[in-house]
């Protein structure tokens, strides 16, 4: 039985447009730190809770090649199915800042045109009719190229794959469809509240023109030529900045003598160079986008979060889980449970692998009830610089965080990929092994200590975008508000409208 | 734990290693699959897969909007919202006490609400005194209730993946844990199925409008796709919205989500899933002990509306600032027609990857669409649904062209065969998407539980491959012709029409009236 959802994919974004189902995410939760609550009988307490059985999952292995190129393999036999990944070190925070969405358009088009010897309307074909797979996608840190085929079918989408990478055949259709794409997203992205809301907030706290939040526009599309797809794919394609990752039915030996043989006689390149990119936090102040067709104001609050490399990562996690981290968190208790203000509300204090995440509140309220859902959100960041978290608190965060862990490598795939992003940033790989011992160890006083060094409310930017109409009291209760100017820019050569 | 030996495995050469996989077929899984109806009529259905030491649940509620109560529309997802409220153990620091004061809250609600529904001689007055004391009498229950006691303690023993959602046919409850705690679960699932408490029910009603608010009201494409629905139907549920309709949500209270309970949570109607590292042998009786206690209820009347056939083309036109869109739907009959596996083959055909029929034509070769798909059984597949089509026109291109092209689809589908290769690629594809999901506990219970409740036996997950590998060319020229007539046809579109000129300083102008929910709602 086929589901009935509607996927609308422009541009690389995914909307999903749930149309049979609601899901009742963020179901709410946190009990108050409450000592004169006396709970009735508790009779779950009593239930047991057996020791979980002994569990080491296989880690890939590791295999590096004398050109620099890394190979990880997992063998996992439950399914007759091979996968594999080739993550290709570069991406859109690379690009030109004259020419943002080459790596998108690149991404589209070196898979749709195909190869040197088989086109790529011909290898839609060949594939789909073994329900095989073989996409390239662009990103921000990295390019990739994913296959998945039935292990029978391996050696042959393999070297299907191996002739997308070494032959790739750019063409001048292809890449005119993926710029009608990534244009049918910009001409679309101001058609919904929360799509404005997170990308102006992205752009105010890493700066409009930072590598992790500028946007394609007409006129940088317009500028990628398919000379500037060939380049680029010239200049990342180097084995010392690739890394390969193979799961499935498969014999790791032999495997390793296939790949071996596939990769062996690549040469060695220069990689590529990210430059130091400057961060600075946002001022605070509240920035405004007016929607008339809406009756619900979408609210983001952002700052700078951390590098997961941060020796205070453990102890921001731990805050996260006691400030957002779900139904138990005091946001989702606060602006949802108790004050009944939204229903997608959430946050986290964000950390990436090597640049600052972004530390963020977002909810969803009613036109009239923005200033007050704003004033609970900021009430609560506040609070976690005054209110540090209660033992009941604290033990609850750690008990999320610690009886969830097994889900970090429940399976093959999750335990392959986990390696895959270590390897890629430079990461220890028992980096979540660490991880576990470090939120063991994170104490209430670690937490009002991180909370006091990184939440810095003065640093905090306020967007809404919202039905200025309907928005009562005004938004300026919260403080002087700047319009945003969300204006598209139009196509080079087109009058504005 | 994962079982395979890596001793062994290493010992052996890859071609042993080939026949050591497991076998991923109807005859592996009945071995370990066990299905138990319980006395009360509650089916249990444990599938042991102990790659790691961790379980998925689903539970699915045989009950969806489609049966919200007329006048009530949201109802079903209303009370799937209060499905995590707790239970007479759960959320409560004295339940006896918490009961007389929920009975009072909904003895003040009535009150008010039948002042506020008059329709000559509403007392001001008298209404804000009356609301007045339905607001205390809620503070007053609120006082017994520790919030989101039943999640926490979820998250709590390692839960991920917490959530619920309501569709027409169906109200499903899943998350994965790790397998020590299955007893803790069986606890708090017959917890809530069986000893729901309608407590703070009227502040999550707040927090369901907001969630309409996001879903449809603030939304181009929800408010379009509502409309589709609510044109194409005339008679069946599944043209009322889902969440509700706003003024309906603003109105519903306690007293019928709880008799909604009590008619369709009866434990006759729910199927519950469980797959991961569980053994049946030692699982199947601490699943009894929770759930065979349940008492058992009459299964709710098979409902009787049957959607008239649609004799007369319809459509919708809305004209806004946003950018175009097209979708149309044709009507077709429910999930047990001898031609499911045809209209699986339509939307395969028409839809699947970049071979697809509509992507080769409005995306790839005429380039008027950014996207374009057709799929099934929308917005529910229990009852007759609709076959959808849609397409997103690239900029510069309007709805009208997409109707067109996707016509001339539809029309080709009718007037030729579908080639030898598309057919094939649909049963290859169809076989090779069943296997992959078969290593997900998530999805697998999610499976297992749709399928024993859709044909009472959960292997028509397997069998149904033989009705695929059935379809011939001739079906689907048979059921294209059958269905897709103009006749039958129901489509929505988008215009874009450039704004008005706003005056220059929008913030300078009076603020217009600010509705508030309860003051919009009419009666039902």
């Amino acid at each position: 039985m086929m589901k009935g959802y509607l996927m609308m994919r422009f541009a690389g974004a995914v909307l999903t447009v749930l149309l049979t189902t609601m899901s009742g995410s963020a179901q709410t939760a946190t009990a108050p730190a409450s000592t004169s609550r006396t709970a009735t009988a508790q009779p779950w307490t009593k239930i047991p809770i057996p020791p979980l059985h002994a569990f080491k999952p296989e880690q890939p292995k590791r295999i590096e090649l004398a050109n620099g190129l890394v190979i990880f393999l997992q063998e996992d036999h439950e399914l007759p199915f091979i996968n594999g990944t080739i993550l290709i070190r570069g991406g859109s925070r690379d690009e030109p800042a004259n020419k943002i969405g080459l790596v998108s358009l690149y991404g589209q088009t070196w898979r749709t045109s195909g190869t040197t010897t088989v086109d790529g309307d011909k290898l839609d074909n060949e594939l789909e009719n073994k329900a095989a797979n073989l996409e390239t996608s662009g990103g921000t840190a990295t390019t990739s190229v994913n296959w998945s085929s039935l292990k029978d079918d391996f050696d042959t989408v393999f070297t299907a794959t191996m002739d997308l990478l070494l032959h790739p055949n750019f063409k001048a259709d292809k890449l005119l469809l993926a710029k009608r794409q990534i244009e049918t997203g910009i001409a679309r992205r101001n058609d919904d509240a929360s799509e404005i809301a997170n990308r102006e907030a992205i752009k105010l706290v890493y700066g409009a023109t930072n590598p992790y939040a500028r946007q394609p526009e007409y006129a940088t599309v317009d500028a990628v030529t398919l000379a500037d797809l060939k380049a680029w794919h010239d200049k990342t394609v180097v084995p010392n900045g690739m890394i390969v990752a193979v799961s499935g039915d498969f014999n790791s030996a032999a495997m390793e003598a296939k790949l071996r043989t596939a990769f062996g006689s690549m040469k060695r390149g220069t990689l590529i160079s990210t430059p130091d990119i400057d961060f600075t936090a946002p001022e605070h102040a509240v920035y405004f986008a007016d929607k008339n067709d809406v009756d619900q104001s979408n609210v983001v609050i952002v700052g700078l979060g951390t590098k997961r490399s941060n020796p205070d990562y453990y102890a921001l996690s731990v805050m996260n889980e006691v400030f957002s981290g779900g139904f138990g968190s005091r946001v989702v208790q606060d602006v949802r449970t108790k004050l009944g203000l939204a229903y997608d509300v959430g946050g986290s204090f964000g950390a990436s692998y090597d640049h600052p995440g972004i530390f963020y509140v977002i909810a969803g309220t009613k036109s009239v009830s923005t200033v007050a859902a704003t004033q609970a959100m900021l009430a609560e960041v506040e609070k976690l610089k005054t209110e540090p978290p209660t033992p009941n608190e604290l033990r609850k965060a750690k008990d999320q965080v610690l009886n969830s862990f097994v889900f970090h490598y429940d399976s093959p795939e999750k335990t392959l990929n986990e390696q895959v992003i270590l390897a890629f940033y430079g990461y220890p790989p028992d980096f979540l092994d660490k991880y576990k011992t470090g939120i063991e160890k994170v104490t209430s006083a670690d937490v009002a200590r991180v909370a006091n060094k990184y939440v810095d409310p003065s640093k905090l930017a306020i967007v809404v975008v919202g039905n200025e109409a309907q928005i009562t009291p005004k938004l300026d209760t919260l403080g002087k508000v700047t319009d945003l100017d969300i204006t598209i820019p139009p196509p080079p050569g087109h009058p504005t409208k | 734990m994962r079982v395979r030996g890596v001793t062994a495995a290493m010992l052996l050469l890859g071609i042993a290693l080939c026949c050591a996989a497991k076998a991923q077929d109807l005859a592996s899984f009945e071995k370990r699959t066990t299905v138990k109806v319980l006395p009360n009529g509650l089916t249990l259905i444990i599938c042991e897969r102990p790659e790691a030491p961790v379980f998925s649940f689903f539970t699915l509620v045989d009950a969806g909007s489609a049966d919200d109560p007329q006048g009530d529309s949201g109802l079903a997802h209303m009370f799937e919202h209060m499905a995590f409220k707790g239970s007479t153990e759960i959320g409560t620091t004295n339940y006896p006490a918490e009961k007389v004061a929920l009975a009072k809250v909904e003895a003040a609600y009535a009150a008010y609400d039948a002042e506020f529904r008059k329709r000559v001689g509403q007392d001001p007055a008298k209404l804000e005194r009356l609301r007045k004391i339905f607001n205390d009498a809620q503070a007053v229950a609120e006082k017994y209730v520790i919030p989101n006691q039943f999640s926490e303690i979820a998250e709590q023993n390692g839960a991920v993946g917490i959530n619920a959602s309501t569709g027409e046919d169906s109200t499903q409850y899943f998350w994965s844990m790790p397998s020590n705690r299955l007893q803790l679960w069986a606890y708090l699932e017959s917890q809530r199925i069986g000893h729901p408490v309608e407590r703070e029910f009227y502040k999550e009603r707040d927090v369901v409008q907001e969630e309409r608010r996001m879903r449809i009201d603030s939304s181009p494409t929800g408010r379009m796709v509502e409309q589709l629905l609510a044109t194409a139907y005339v008679a069946h549920p599944y043209g009322r919205s889902g969440v509700g309709w706003e003024s309906e949500i603003s109105q519903v209270t306690a007293t019928e989500a709880e008799a909604f309970h009590k008619k369709y949570y009866v434990p006759s109607n729910i199927v519950i899933a469980v797959v991961g590292d569980v053994k049946a042998a030692t699982a199947m009786p601490i699943l009894e002990r929770y759930f065979a206690p349940i008492p058992a209820g009459p299964k709710p009347e098979p409902m009787t509306t049957i959607e008239p056939p649609q004799f007369a083309e319809k459509s919708v036109v809305i004209r806004e600032a946003t950018q175009p869109f097209y979708i149309e739907g044709y009507h077709r009959p429910d999930y047990r027609d001898p031609d499911d596996a045809v209209y699986d083959a339509i939307t395969d055909i028409f839809s699947n990857g970049r071979t697809a029929r509509l992507y080769r034509s409005l995306v790839r070769d005429q380039r008027i669409a950014a996207e374009a798909e057709g799929f099934s059984g929308f917005p529910g597949e229990k009852y007759p649904g609709l076959f959808a089509v849609y397409a997103v026109p690239l900029p510069g291109h309007s709805p009208e062209e997409m109707r067109t092209a996707i016509h001339k689809e539809l029309d080709r589908l009718k007037n030729e065969d579908v080639t030898d290769e598309e057919l094939a690629r649909f049963k290859t594809r169809a076989r090779a998407d069943l296997l992959r999901g078969l290593a997900d506990n998530e999805g697998l219970a999610h499976q297992l539980a749709e399928y024993q409740t859709r044909y009472g036996d959960w292997r028509e997950l397997f069998r149904q491959l033989d009705r695929i590998n059935a379809v011939t060319k001739a079906d689907v020229r048979r059921v294209a012709n059958k269905i897709f007539i103009a006749s039958n046809r129901t489509s929505a579109q988008i215009d874009f029409t450039p704004p008005q000129q706003k005056s220059p300083e929008p913030s300078k102008l009076p603020t217009p009236r600010t509705p508030t929910p309860a003051q919009t709602g009419g009666a039902k």
